[in-house]
């Protein structure tokens, strides 16, 4: 029996918890590709602190004893991880279904061959729509011809395909082509989510936040697409979070449906969880996961709506969309607790607007790629 | 749903990447698929458990009538809707399409 059996957020109110759904396994920071919005945190985790293949098919078991069903295999760049078939294997053993998100680099003919029957679908990102575009952006000369041949591969194999296309000011004029792209490749899925301006995506503001324009243009290619292509090829769009009126509910509310494991084994209720400064995160080499979900202090604290202040805690949308980001509260309004910025009733809406203005129509196009710095490399 | 009827001699089936799986830790059934997890009723399950890959929909149908002692019309009214909407978000195809494995 445990001391404490009654969980509470950062404020003392008493919360529910629910059961993970999904888990997001980061099984490297490593990446040939040096994508400048990259979601990694900008303090980059060391191969040598990376979990074994063994710790994370324990990882894979208590998973799914704690009711996860669906893991995502990410990193960094997961094929960099030699031993990603028996972390595959590993998870599909543990009775999780397998996505493997990649860009693709690193991977051959023989090593998806080794993961047929481990890994249920793959997804497989998108840095633009010809060679010029995608090698500049991904900083990899050569990754898009890599790109394409790995999605011949993923064709022959079988494998479900989902292209993974990240978009920004440089790149969403040309999104008509990526959805035909993604059609000629065969792809039941493409995925189109405008860059999230958190870690290293604040870092490249000016070069990447798209236009007002840019962002509704996108929206009717959208809806035209997914028109024509119903029955044929799914379309996701993550809209651009600056321009919208509301926040989206990120991670479908704090600790309620998914956690990510980050490459030494820390547990996070997001992937950017860790820039929100008095949190503590517990690391599954020392507790098990099931503790560190119902009785984590960092997974309790936005759990609920208790902890919300005003505008939120009386809004009609407060279970719909939990007041937005957490994250992206630390970040711009200097509280974790405050309401999102990006949405319309926060005080500090018309200022954050502004800026995204000027950043959008800024002409820079000088890139800060992602790169671990020399000693991190290992 | 602007899709039109699906043809009695198709032969519905999940495509790779889409499968049912019986979540023991909440006590239900649920179809995993790319980047979706759908919990599904006792009707839901039944319809895709009957999909084989070999017999038609029209069979599936029929067998689906026995069991439940049920009105060919109402169940073929339920099947038609259930599988058009999972057509749509791409978790079943029909026999002759696309990525159907060899």
């Amino acid at each position: 029996m445990r001391d404490d059996p009654a969980p509470r957020d950062i404020d003392g109110n008493p919360v529910r918890v629910g059961l993970p759904m999904a888990m997001l396994a980061e099984l490297t920071h490593r990446c040939p590709l040096a994508c400048p919005y990259c979601s990694n945190p900008v303090e980059l985790t060391r191969a040598s602190a990376e979990l074994k293949a063994a710790e994370w098919a324990d990882v894979f078991r208590q998973a799914a004893d704690l009711g996860v069903l669906q893991v995502h295999l990410s990193g960094g760049e997961p094929a960099s991880r030699r031993d990603l078939a028996e972390i595959a294997a590993a998870a599909r053993d543990a009775g999780l279904y397998v996505n493997l998100i990649t860009s693709g680099i690193g991977l051959t003919e023989a090593r998806l061959r080794e993961l047929d029957g481990a890994v249920d679908h793959v997804q497989l990102s998108l840095q633009g729509i010809d060679a010029e575009m995608a090698d500049w952006i991904s900083g990899y000369g050569g990754s898009f011809a890599r790109k394409m041949q790995v999605a011949e591969w993923v064709r022959a194999i079988g494998f479900p395909l989902t292209l993974n296309a990240v978009v920004h000011r440089q790149n969403l004029d040309r999104l008509p082509e990526m959805i035909e792209l993604a059609e000629q490749l065969g792809c039941r899925r493409i995925e189109v989510a405008t860059v999230q301006f958190h870690g290293w995506a604040d870092l490249n503001r000016r070069p990447l936040m798209p236009t007002q324009a840019q962002a509704t243009r996108a929206r009717e290619v959208v809806d035209e697409a997914r028109r024509r292509l119903q029955g044929r090829m799914v379309i996701d769009y993550v809209p651009a979070d600056h321009l919208a009126a509301f926040p989206k509910s990120c991670m479908g509310g704090w600790g309620s449906t998914g956690l990510n494991v980050a490459p030494d084994g820390t547990v996070l209720p997001c992937h950017a969880a860790q820039t929100i400064k008095g949190l503590a995160f517990e690391n599954v080499r020392d507790v098990p996961l099931a503790r560190i979900w119902h009785d984590g202090a960092a997974f309790n604290a936005f759990r609920g709506t208790g902890w919300m202040p005003e505008p939120c805690a009386s809004c009609e949308r407060r279970e719909i969309d939990f007041g937005g980001c957490r994250c992206q509260a630390m970040a711009l309004a200097g509280d974790a607790r405050a309401t999102d910025p990006v949405c319309s009733r926060s005080a500090l809406h018309a200022r954050l607007r502004a800026a995204a203005e000027a950043e959008a129509a800024s002409d820079s196009t000088v890139l800060v790629y992602r790169r671990m710095t020399r000693e991190k490399r290992g | 749903m602007t899709r039109a009827r699906i043809n009695g001699a198709a032969v519905p089936y999940l495509p790779r990447g889409v499968r049912l799986h019986d979540d023991r830790v909440r006590g239900i059934r649920v179809l995993l698929a790319p980047e979706r997890v759908i919990q599904l009723d006792p009707v839901g399950h039944a319809i895709l458990s009957e999909l084989d890959g070999k017999r038609s929909l029209a069979e599936v149908i029929l067998t689906l009538c026995t069991r439940y002692e049920a009105p060919p019309e109402q169940i073929e009214g339920d099947v038609q809707d259930f599988l058009r909407d999972l057509m749509d978000r791409r978790m079943v195809f029909l026999d002759g399409e696309a990525g159907r494995p060899a």
